[in-house]
């Protein structure tokens, strides 16, 4: 395996911890207004994810340093390109943020209110926003033979990619919900399980669509390897619909990350070697090797990454058992 | 206006947003720990009570450097892509690091330190907030190694028409980042001092909480002289540096048109840019060419013998940054520095006397001077930054040939203006929140009593 099959494969795994962690805490953040009826409910929920929703996010911003290390033109072509649907998910980062320290620290309700929805859209926006873009890679964008993005922001907007975006909301929003059937206790985790099931009925349905649409759109018929990770996503999926539905949260919890696992390998896969598809003619397509950089920055970058990823999975892990306990109403932090 | 001068704007006022918030970050933290650390070792209530109320400043001042920094990250590509592919190869990895090795360090036990009060034993809990202090401080190196590739390009070749890599540990030990990051970090301990001593200095004036101020202020002080005498210096020997390494950038913060030996300073001047002349100045004889080389002569160069200079060596163009400001921005700097110096040597003097709440003077000029420190921070980078046009990397990329070409003006203007809407807006929550929290004092947070925690969360069921 050469460096620059390493490096995509490293930056898949960053992304599969960026959706597996940060997607529940976007669940929890979108479900806030629906599950707490209080402003101490509303607080239980955010506590949950309180000490790990910072930690979470480190793995975007890991992701996007590691892209622009590994992969310039890449970061240079997306970044540039999306620009308008990168700014939004940028602004809800900044007001979702900012939302958790700020709101406890004024007890009028309006202001706890304000940020509470600001949390609510900050959660929303990323969530939809990540389906559509990891769509857009793989489904092709205009992009020249120079590596320049040439189309504007409503090119991001197609029914494929917008499914692509609803379903990455719905993974997340039943992440989110089986997340807090396991970190609440009495009413709340009552309502949790409740929205869980709701949520998940739709949330199946949905990959199941997108994966039939990605057979016309994506030409993934000739793709094995990300065919059996769609059709697995499918199937997990499915599996935690169903013990959710007979109460196993623990298990239905597992599977839905797992099948977030394997969603991303499959699109990843299917991308593989290209990293942004070009719609107007295929040889203008990045791929991890014109659009890398150089073999001696991947092999530092390497090195670098291979100790310390180990390292961050250990403390991070580490944290979650420190917390690991259903949170209630006695000790609040936020 | 052309996407360029807008994609400019844009980056000047995300980069000093930021950076406002950063330099409390990285001396607060450490503040705090050492508060922490006292409370552990001791068993003094004061100091748990203390860090709580500075951690609860810490923590609103944090998050805003947090979600200014994903701008940060962001922003090359979207409004310098073609920098981006030129410097990608470099720049791109201390990036990288800083994410790897400090933010997810600092991200998670912040976290870890926030809501493990009654969770971890005190060491341990002490030791979270250790982590993030270093976190922050290792951050501010990444960055710093990624910014001195931009003012002293080192470790690098030019092959297939853009920047690579050739040294790693080179790009470590640039001697730019060997100045650059003291300074910053002793910049950003300074502020936290300053912040530290203005709040203090407003409670001891209303006689609250003496004791936990008095304790405060004095930890402050000590940490203030401290390191405003070791940025001080740093920054004397981080201008000697310039003057060999960005010649231009100097001549401009002295607005040094003609190359002279021995070189007088100006205190003062009015610029005439377009003369290339100052029709009024204010000077010191001998003291550039000794404050550049420690000696009474030697040459330093002009900026009209640099220009002919670098248009010897790049070709035609103009390589002369916008002298005035340059110039006034390093005064500003120096001068709120000179003030912090003094005001810091004369309360020691007091304190040590036990004269210092005595002179409700002192106290008062204390807490007008939280400003300072900021002040000398953005005029710092101002300095840095501006000091270095026309060049994004200095003598190898113009800023101009590093602006995304596909990015329309319009779409550059949309987000400068709700990006600085938006940071408007938060910056008077932030100063709301603050001013709330200081008022309020640390009052009575009691001793958080160990709350048995009975149901875990199983995976299996």
């Amino acid at each position: 395996m050469d460096l620059n099959v390493l490096w995509f494969v490293l930056i898949t795994v960053l992304f599969i911890g960026y959706f597996f962690l940060e997607g529940f805490d976007y669940g929890v953040g979108i479900l806030l207004p629906f599950l707490g009826k209080d402003d101490g409910e509303r607080r239980v929920l955010i506590n949950t994810i309180g000490p790990f929703w910072d930690g979470n996010e480190v793995w975007l911003l890991t992701a996007g340093g590691a892209i622009f290390a590994a992969f310039p033109h890449w970061y240079a072509t997306l970044f540039s390109g999306f620009y308008l649907a990168l700014f939004l998910m940028l602004v809800a980062l900044i007001v979702r943020g900012v939302a958790f320290e700020f709101r406890s620290k004024d007890d009028r309700p309006s202001w706890r209110s304000l940020w509470d929805w600001l949390i609510f859209v900050g959660s929303l926006l990323p969530a939809l926003l990540w389906g559509v873009a990891i769509t857009n890679l793989i489904r092709g964008v205009p992009i020249n033979g120079q590596m320049q993005y040439v189309g504007t922001f409503w090119h991001l907007l197609s029914p494929y990619t917008l499914a692509g975006g609803m379903t990455t909301l719905l993974l997340f929003t039943f992440h989110g919900a089986l997340f807090l059937a396991l970190k609440t206790r009495g009413e709340l985790e009552e309502r949790a399980r409740r929205a869980a099931v709701l949520v998940g009925a739709v949330a199946a349905p949905a990959l199941v669509l997108l994966v039939f649409l990605s057979y016309s759109q994506i030409g993934l018929a000739g793709r094995a390897g990300a065919t059996v990770a769609f059709w697995g996503a499918v199937v997990l999926l499915l599996a935690a619909y169903w013990l959710s539905r007979t109460g196993r949260y623990g298990l239905a919890f597992v599977g839905n990350g797992l099948a977030i696992v394997f969603s991303t390998v499959a699109f990843f896969s299917a991308l593989f070697p290209r990293v942004m598809v070009s719609s107007l003619y295929p040889q203008w397509s990045l791929t991890i090797y014109n659009a890398s950089s150089s073999p001696y920055t991947l092999k530092v970058m390497t090195i670098v990454a291979l100790t310390l990823v180990p390292v961050v999975l250990l403390y991070q892990g580490w944290t979650y058992w420190v917390f690991r306990h259903r949170v209630g109403k006695e000790h609040l932090e936020y | 206006m052309d996407a360029l001068l807008l994609a400019r704007w844009q980056f000047a006022i995300t980069s000093v947003y930021h950076f406002l918030f950063v330099p409390l970050t990285l001396g607060l933290s450490v503040l705090v720990a050492i508060m922490e650390t006292i409370y552990v070792r001791t068993g003094n209530e004061t100091y748990r009570q203390m860090a709580r109320f500075w951690g609860k400043l810490f923590l609103i001042n944090f998050a805003m450097g947090v979600v200014t920094g994903i701008v940060q990250e962001f922003h090359f590509g979207m409004n310098w892509s073609e920098y981006s592919r030129f410097v990608g190869d470099i720049f791109g990895a201390p990036l990288a690091v800083e994410a790897l090795a400090a933010f997810f360090l600092e991200s998670t036990f912040l976290g870890v330190w926030i809501f493990g009060w009654d969770k971890l034993s005190k060491s341990l809990h002490a030791a979270a907030i250790w982590l993030v202090a270093l976190a922050s401080n290792l951050s501010a190196f990444w960055i710093l190694v990624a910014n001195s590739f931009m003012q002293e390009p080192v470790g690098y070749v030019i092959r297939n028409g853009r920047a690579e890599m050739t040294g790693f540990f080179a790009l470590l030990t640039n001697p730019h980042v060997l100045y650059q990051y003291p300074h910053t970090v002793l910049a950003g301990f300074t502020t936290a001092a300053f912040f530290v001593m203005g709040i203090s200095a407003y409670h001891l004036l209303r006689k609250n909480h003496l004791d936990f101020f008095r304790r405060s202020f004095r930890l402050g002080l000590i940490s203030g002289v401290i390191s405003i005498l070791l940025v001080v210096t740093v920054g004397h020997f981080q201008g000697q540096h310039l003057v060999s390494s960005q010649p231009m950038k100097m001549a401009a913060a002295e607005a040094r048109w003609e190359s002279r030996d021995p070189a007088p300073m100006s205190l003062v001047a009015v610029i005439d840019e377009k003369q290339q002349t100052n029709p009024f100045e204010i000077q010191i004889p001998y003291l550039l060419s000794f404050l550049s080389y420690n000696s009474f002569s030697g040459e330093v160069k002009g900026i009209k013998e640099i220009q002919a200079a670098y248009e010897d060596r790049y070709g035609p163009g103009n390589y002369i940054p916008p002298v005035t400001s340059v110039f006034w921005s390093f005064r500003i700097m120096v001068a709120a520095g000179a003030l912090m110096l003094l005001l810091a040597l004369l309360s020691l003097y007091l304190w040590r006397k036990g004269r210092l709440e005595t002179k409700p003077l002192v106290l008062k000029a204390f807490l007008f001077s939280i400003p300072l420190p900021y002040i000398a921070n953005t005029s710092g980078w101002y300095m840095a930054e501006v000091g270095r046009q026309p060049w994004i990397v200095y003598g190898l990329q113009r800023v101009e040939e590093a602006v995304s070409p596909v990015v329309s003006a319009g779409a550059v203007l949309t987000t400068l203006l709700v990006f600085t809407l938006l940071y408007g807006v938060l910056a008077v929550v932030d100063v709301y929140l603050l001013v709330k929290v200081v008022k309020k004092g640390p009052g009575e947070t009691p001793a958080v009593p160990r709350v048995e925690d009975v149901e875990g969360v199983s995976l299996w069921t």
